[in-house]
């Protein structure tokens, strides 16, 4: 296998697009990663889109992005796996770079979350669910989120208020950057009174679907250090999988994808937990961001939202996440997701993500996580 | 309905009792399309008295409360209608368990 490395990030603003459709916003991200990276063409264009097909009614984005952005005739095809839709695409890349079958790919995610609103979104966005046995009851992923987090509250005895620092630590960190799509703050206390959108789960607490696109270029660690001044290395790629019913899990508290894919990344790396500088975790909801740092082991069972009430999460924490606002203030642009989670990291070891720069950065895990945990992919970025 | 001969062998028919008891709960306040009549409704992960786990609605609670611990057990319920002239979905739901004489 080649290293591979990041030679060219870009992004839209995270938001709502309304004037704007799933291909245009494809092509900003598009350009503005090839002009980042000083390259005119790639060898393959691959897309992370988790609902392009029930939210816009649009398939195939490969083909219609290429053709729309200029790279028409370019390898190209749609990656899914929910919301982990991005990661997959990202570890699609690597692989077809790392393999040596494509010299240089283009890693794009994409997502309209606005062409479909309201209780149609609700159901649009439920196909990623077991359709079965869970949706057909009427669950939601935000659902699901809240089943598990009044368990864990009941089992380790924790107050709702507990999680708030991670809703806090998202908007402080967002609400420094312009690609943030709610730059407002939480105010302590404000988290436990907010509005139930499927109790414990609050409007404060769940991240928002959002329109965006980034993308980032891929290509081998020797081409990247002719071509650039700060190639990125992608030193971890690792995926896993488990049940899409919560109800079917041995341990409903035990995230076995999230667990096995950070564990899988690390053993590649050669790192441990403690060598990771700062941490784009899937921030869907507060209960998911605890129970991925209990199964990536950098706190114990019960324990995971005692790192963000201690203040290790901030930017000059010992573990900074979410650190231009994560899923929950940045957005969640769903597919789109795991490629900004890449284009953040990057940034951060670049040392270009301005006010929002991790001092010293030197290694960045990445986790993009579909359904609530049943497919997570890692990445860990190095320079 | 069995889909083949693998399916068996992989699997054998088990008929549950239909009862158990509140494992997690939640009220769904944002319903999808063809949930939406019924919102805000109650979900839970029911704890059968088998050992498995289902997620399943909790009907007919006419505001009581609910506690994890709490006894239920099945009941056929309406889940979804497919449209206006479309197909009614039938299945299970859980109810507080009824007293006994």
């Amino acid at each position: 296998m080649r290293k591979v490395a990041i030679i060219g990030v870009g992004q839209t603003p995270v938001g709502e697009h309304w004037d704007a459709s799933i291909r245009m916003i494809a092509a900003d991200a598009v350009h503005a990663t090839l002009e980042d990276a000083g390259v005119k063409s790639v060898d393959a264009l691959y897309v992370g889109n988790a609902y392009g097909a029930s939210f816009s009614s649009q398939s195939q984005l490969g083909a219609l992005i290429a053709d729309y952005a200029g790279l028409g005739g370019v390898e190209t095809f749609t990656t899914e796996a929910g919301d982990a839709s991005g990661g997959a695409a990202l570890r699609t890349g690597y692989l077809a770079v790392a393999s040596g079958a494509v010299e240089t790919a283009l890693v794009l995610g994409v997502e309209k979350s606005t062409d479909t609103v309201s209780t149609a979104h609700v159901l649009a966005r439920n196909v990623s669910l077991d359709a079965d046995y869970e949706a057909v009851q009427g669950a939601t992923l935000t659902a699901l989120a809240a089943l598990v987090m009044r368990r864990y509250m009941h089992e380790y005895g924790v107050e709702l208020s507990a999680f708030e620092n991670f809703s806090i630590n998202a908007h402080a960190n967002g609400g420094k950057s312009a690609n943030a799509m709610y730059r407002n703050q939480i105010k302590p206390g404000a988290f436990a009174r907010a509005p139930m959108i499927s109790d414990p789960v609050s409007l404060f607490d769940s991240a928002p679907d959002a329109d965006g696109a980034a993308a980032v270029i891929l290509t081998t660690v020797e081409r990247a250090a002719d071509l650039v001044p700060h190639p990125v290395e992608i030193v971890a790629s690792a995926a896993a999988s488990d049940t899409l019913a919560i109800a079917e899990r041995a341990d409903l508290l035990d995230l076995r994808a999230v667990r096995t894919s950070i564990y899988k990344a690390l053993q590649q790396a050669g790192l441990a937990q403690r060598d990771i500088d700062l941490f784009e975790l899937h921030d869907a909801f507060t209960i998911l961001s605890t129970l991925t740092l209990e199964a990536g082991g950098f706190a114990e069972r019960g324990q995971g939202w005692k790192l963000a009430k201690d203040g290790q999460i901030s930017l000059t924490g010992t573990l900074p996440l979410c650190t231009f606002g994560g899923l929950k203030s940045r957005g969640n642009p769903v597919g789109a997701t795991g490629i900004y989670q890449a284009v953040e990291a990057a940034l951060q070891l670049r040392g270009a993500a301005g006010a929002n720069q991790v001092a010293d950065a030197r290694v960045a895990m990445i986790q993009s996580v579909g359904g609530f945990g049943s497919t997570a992919i890692t990445h860990i970025l190095s320079v | 309905m069995d889909t083949g001969k693998k399916q068996i062998e992989l699997s054998e028919r088990f008929q549950f009792a239909g009862t158990g008891e509140i494992y997690s709960y939640t009220t769904v306040q944002e319903a999808p399309e063809g949930y939406e009549d019924q919102a805000p409704y109650v979900m839970a992960l029911v704890k059968l008295d088998e050992g498995v786990m289902i997620t399943a609605q909790i009907t007919d609670l006419d505001g009581d409360q609910l506690a994890i611990g709490d006894r239920v057990e099945m009941v056929t319920r309406k889940l979804t209608t497919e449209g206006e002239r479309g197909v009614i979905v039938y299945g299970y739901k859980f109810r507080k368990t009824l007293p006994r004489q």
